[in-house]
C-alpha cells in the first residue's frame, strides 16, 4: 500500500509553491509511493556498518583559496533579470501573496 | 495592538528568563563562500555577483579554504569538539533574498559543537563570572538586501514590490549558537550583552572578522522565555537581528518586560518571530512560528564533505593568539589596576581603546582617565558606543602631547575635545579654529593679575597678610579674564611673586 498519503502530497506542493489539482494530488501520492518503495529495497541490502552515501564520490576537503575574480558585469546581470529597477533585481511583493 | 509591559525588577521577582543567543558573523575573507566574488562593504548595488552566487544553473560551488579554517580557528578559540567529517546543507525556503531559493547551511553535522565562552559582568557584591555554554558553530552563506518599494515607511508591511542586491548574497557567515542560559535572573540583559561583546572580541583577536556591527557583520537573534521559578521553561520568543550590543542588552530587557506581563494577566506567549526597534527599545511582533517551518534540509551534492585531520587542527590549535580574557588579565597587570577598575572599562567597552591609546604613548592613567570620565560622559547622552564617538587613541595621544608641553591646559584640552565631539575637525584644527592658545606672555598675565588685584583690594590684603589660600578668587578672576586660557598654576605663581609672598 502506498506510504505517502494525499496529505503528504499536499503538504510538499505547498512548500514547493505547486498547485495541484484533486486528481494529480492522487497521481503523485501513488507515483511517489512507488519511488519510496523501491528506494526502500537498497535498505534491504544496505547492512548497518554501510553509512548513508549523499557523494557517490569519495573525495573530501575540495577548497578554493581565497582569491578575488571578477564576476559579471551588471550590464549582463540586468539582462537576465525578468524586472530591474534602480541597479537592483525587482521582485513582486512578498507578504500577502498568501 | 499595543504590548503591556511590567517593571523589570517586579518581573524577576515573579518569573525565571532563560536566554538563547544565535550570533551571525560575516569573515573577513577577501571572497565569498562559496565563489571568488569580493566582500567589500558598500560597492554599488550588484557590482560583486557571479554565475555561482546568483545560483545560474550549470554553475558550481567550492569552498573558501579560509573561511573553514576560520570557522575551525573559532571553534578551538570557544573549546569546541572539532568534527572529524562533516557536510554542507540546503536550507530551501521560498524569500527573494536568495537567488537559488535555498542557503547553503549545516544542519545536522555542524563543524564545531559543544564548546563554552566565559563572561564577567558587574554586580553590586563586585565581578560575576557566568560560563555560557555554545551548542555549535556552523557554515552558511549570507543573504542578499532587500529594500522595500512603495508603502509608507520602507517596510516589508504594505510594500508594493522590493528590490534586490546580490552582492551580499553568499559571504561567508558562521553562526554561534548557545545552550540554554539559565541561572541569570535580572542580570540576564547584561550577560547578554557581555557575551555578544566577548564572542566579537574573541573574533577580532582571531582576525576571523572585523566585526563592524554598524555594517551589520554581526547580528544577534535574542530568544527569551519566561517561566515561574521552579516550572519547565516557558514559550520563547525570537527577536532577530539585533545588531548592537546596547540593542541585545535593551532586546532581552524589553522581552523579559513584556512577557512578564502577558503571563501575569493569564495570557500566553506565543511563539514567534520579533523585531527590534531601535528608537523605543520595544520588539513588535513578526511572523508567526506557530506552524513550525519546514527547510527540507537534504545534504548539497555540489559540495563535498569538510574532513578536516587531526594534524591540521592541531596546528591551528597551537596557532591560536592570545585570547581577550587573558589579555584584560594581562593588561590590568601593565596598568596596575584593580578587578573593579578593569570591569568599570569592559562595561563601557573601553578597554582596546585605552589600549590603543596606551599604544600611541599616552600614560595609561591618563589614558583610562580620558576614557572613561568625559568620553564615557558624552557617548552615554548620544546614547552611542564609546567607539562610535568621532575620538580616536590618536587623538587622546595629541590632546596629551599638547598638555605636556605646556601648550594647552587641562580645562583646554577640555574644550579642544569637545570641538573634536562635536566634529570640528581633529586636534590641531580645533586648536586653531577656536583659538585656544594659552596666554603665555608675562606682561599679559601682570596685567590681568594686577587689574584683579585692584577689584578686589580686600583679598588682596588677606594674601599680603599670609592668608594664602585667598589667592583662589584672584586666580579665578585672571581665568574670567583671559577667558581660561591662561595656566592657573602660573598665574598663582605669578601672583605670589607680585606680591612678594612665598607660597
Amino acid at each position: 500500500m502506498p506510504d505517502i498519503s494525499r496529505d503528504d502530497v499536499a503538504h510538499l506542493a505547498r512548500l514547493a509553491r505547486l498547485r495541484l489539482g484533486e486528481d494529480e494530488l492522487t497521481h503523485y501520492a501513488d507515483q511517489l509511493s512507488a519511488i519510496v518503495e523501491a528506494v526502500a529495497r537498497v535498505s534491504e541490502v544496505a547492512a548497518a556498518d554501510v553509512p548513508p552515501t549523499s557523494h557517490p564520490i569519495p573525495v573530501v576537503n575540495v577548497v578554493r583559496a581565497d582569491e578575488i575574480r571578477p564576476g559579471l558585469a551588471r550590464e549582463a546581470v540586468a539582462a537576465m533579470a525578468p524586472a530591474w529597477e534602480d541597479d537592483r533585481f525587482r521582485v513582486p511583493r512578498i507578504l500577502g501573496e498568501e | 495592538m499595543t504590548d503591556d509591559y511590567m517593571d523589570f525588577h517586579e518581573a524577576l521577582t515573579a518569573f525565571e528568563p532563560v536566554l538563547g543567543l544565535e550570533t551571525h558573523v560575516e569573515l573577513g575573507t577577501a571572497s565569498k563562500m562559496f565563489c571568488s566574488c569580493p566582500t567589500a562593504f558598500g560597492a554599488p548595488a550588484n557590482t560583486q555577483v557571479c554565475a555561482v552566487c546568483l545560483g545560474l544553473p550549470g554553475s558550481l560551488p567550492v569552498v573558501n579554504g579560509v573561511a573553514v579554517e576560520s570557522t575551525i580557528r573559532m571553534g578551538l578559540a570557544l573549546h569546541c569538539d572539532i568534527a572529524s567529517w562533516c557536510r554542507f546543507a540546503r536550507k530551501n525556503y521560498f524569500y527573494p533574498d536568495m537567488p537559488k531559493d535555498y542557503q547553503v547551511s549545516q544542519y545536522d553535522e555542524p563543524l564545531c559543537t559543544n564548546g563554552y565562552l566565559d563572561v564577567t559582568v558587574a554586580t553590586d557584591e563586585g565581578p560575576r563570572n557566568f560560563r555560557v555554554e555554545i551548542e555549535r558553530v556552523h557554515m552558511e552563506e549570507d543573504t542578499g538586501k532587500l529594500t522595500h518599494a512603495g508603502g509608507d515607511t520602507g517596510r516589508i508591511h504594505g510594500a508594493d514590490y522590493s528590490l534586490v542586491d546580490y552582492n551580499r548574497a553568499g559571504i561567508p557567515l558562521i553562526e554561534i549558537v548557545t545552550k540554554p542560559i539559565v541561572g541569570t535572573g535580572s542580570l540576564a540583559p547584561v550577560v547578554a550583552r557581555a557575551y555578544v561583546t566577548e564572542l566579537r572580541d574573541l573574533m577580532r583577536s582571531l582576525g576571523v572578522s572585523d566585526v563592524r556591527m554598524e555594517e551589520g557583520s554581526l547580528r544577534c537573534d535574542v530568544n527569551v522565555s519566561l517561566s515561574p521559578a521552579g516550572e519547565p521553561w516557558g514559550t520563547r520568543s525570537e527577536t532577530k537581528n539585533v545588531n548592537s550590543l546596547r540593542s541585545v542588552e535593551r532586546a532581552v530587557r524589553s522581552e523579559i518586560e513584556r512577557q512578564a506581563a502577558v503571563l501575569t494577566e493569564g495570557g500566553r506567549v506565543v511563539q514567534e518571530t520579533r523585531h527590534f526597534h531601535e528608537d523605543t527599545g520595544r520588539t513588535t511582533s513578526g511572523r508567526s512560528k506557530e506552524h513550525a517551518e519546514d527547510y527540507r534540509y537534504f545534504p548539497e551534492p555540489d559540495l563535498v564533505p569538510v574532513a578536516p585531520d587531526g594534524a591540521w587542527i592541531e596546528r591551528l590549535r597551537s596557532e591560536l593568539p592570545e585570547i581577550p580574557s587573558v589579555r584584560r588579565a594581562r593588561m590590568q597587570t601593565e596598568w596596575g589596576i584593580s578587578d573593579f577598575e578593569m570591569q568599570a572599562l569592559v562595561n563601557i567597552d573601553a578597554v582596546e581603546l585605552v589600549a590603543g591609546t596606551v599604544a600611541a604613548g599616552v600614560d595609561p592613567s591618563a589614558a583610562r582617565k580620558w576614557w572613561t570620565g568625559e568620553l564615557a560622559r558624552v557617548a552615554n547622552e548620544r546614547g552611542v558606543d564609546l567607539a562610535s564617538l568621532p575620538v580616536t587613541p590618536a587623538t587622546i595621544h595629541r590632546i596629551e602631547e599638547l598638555i605636556a608641553s605646556g601648550a594647552l591646559t587641562d580645562s583646554l584640552a577640555r574644550r579642544a575635545l569637545e570641538g573634536v565631539l562635536a566634529g570640528e575637525g581633529d586636534v590641531d584644527q580645533v586648536v586653531s579654529a577656536r583659538g585656544l592658545t594659552l596666554v603665555s606672555d608675562d606682561s599679559s598675565l601682570l596685567a590681568a593679575i594686577d587689574t584683579a588685584l585692584a577689584e578686589q583690594p580686600d583679598v588682596a590684603e588677606k594674601i599680603r597678610s599670609g592668608k594664602v589660600q585667598a589667592a583662589g578668587a584672584i586666580v579665578g578672576a585672571v581665568m574670567k579674564a583671559t577667558k581660561g586660557q591662561a595656566d592657573a598654576a602660573k598665574v598663582r605663581t605669578l601672583l605670589f611673586e607680585r606680591l612678594g609672598v612665598a607660597e
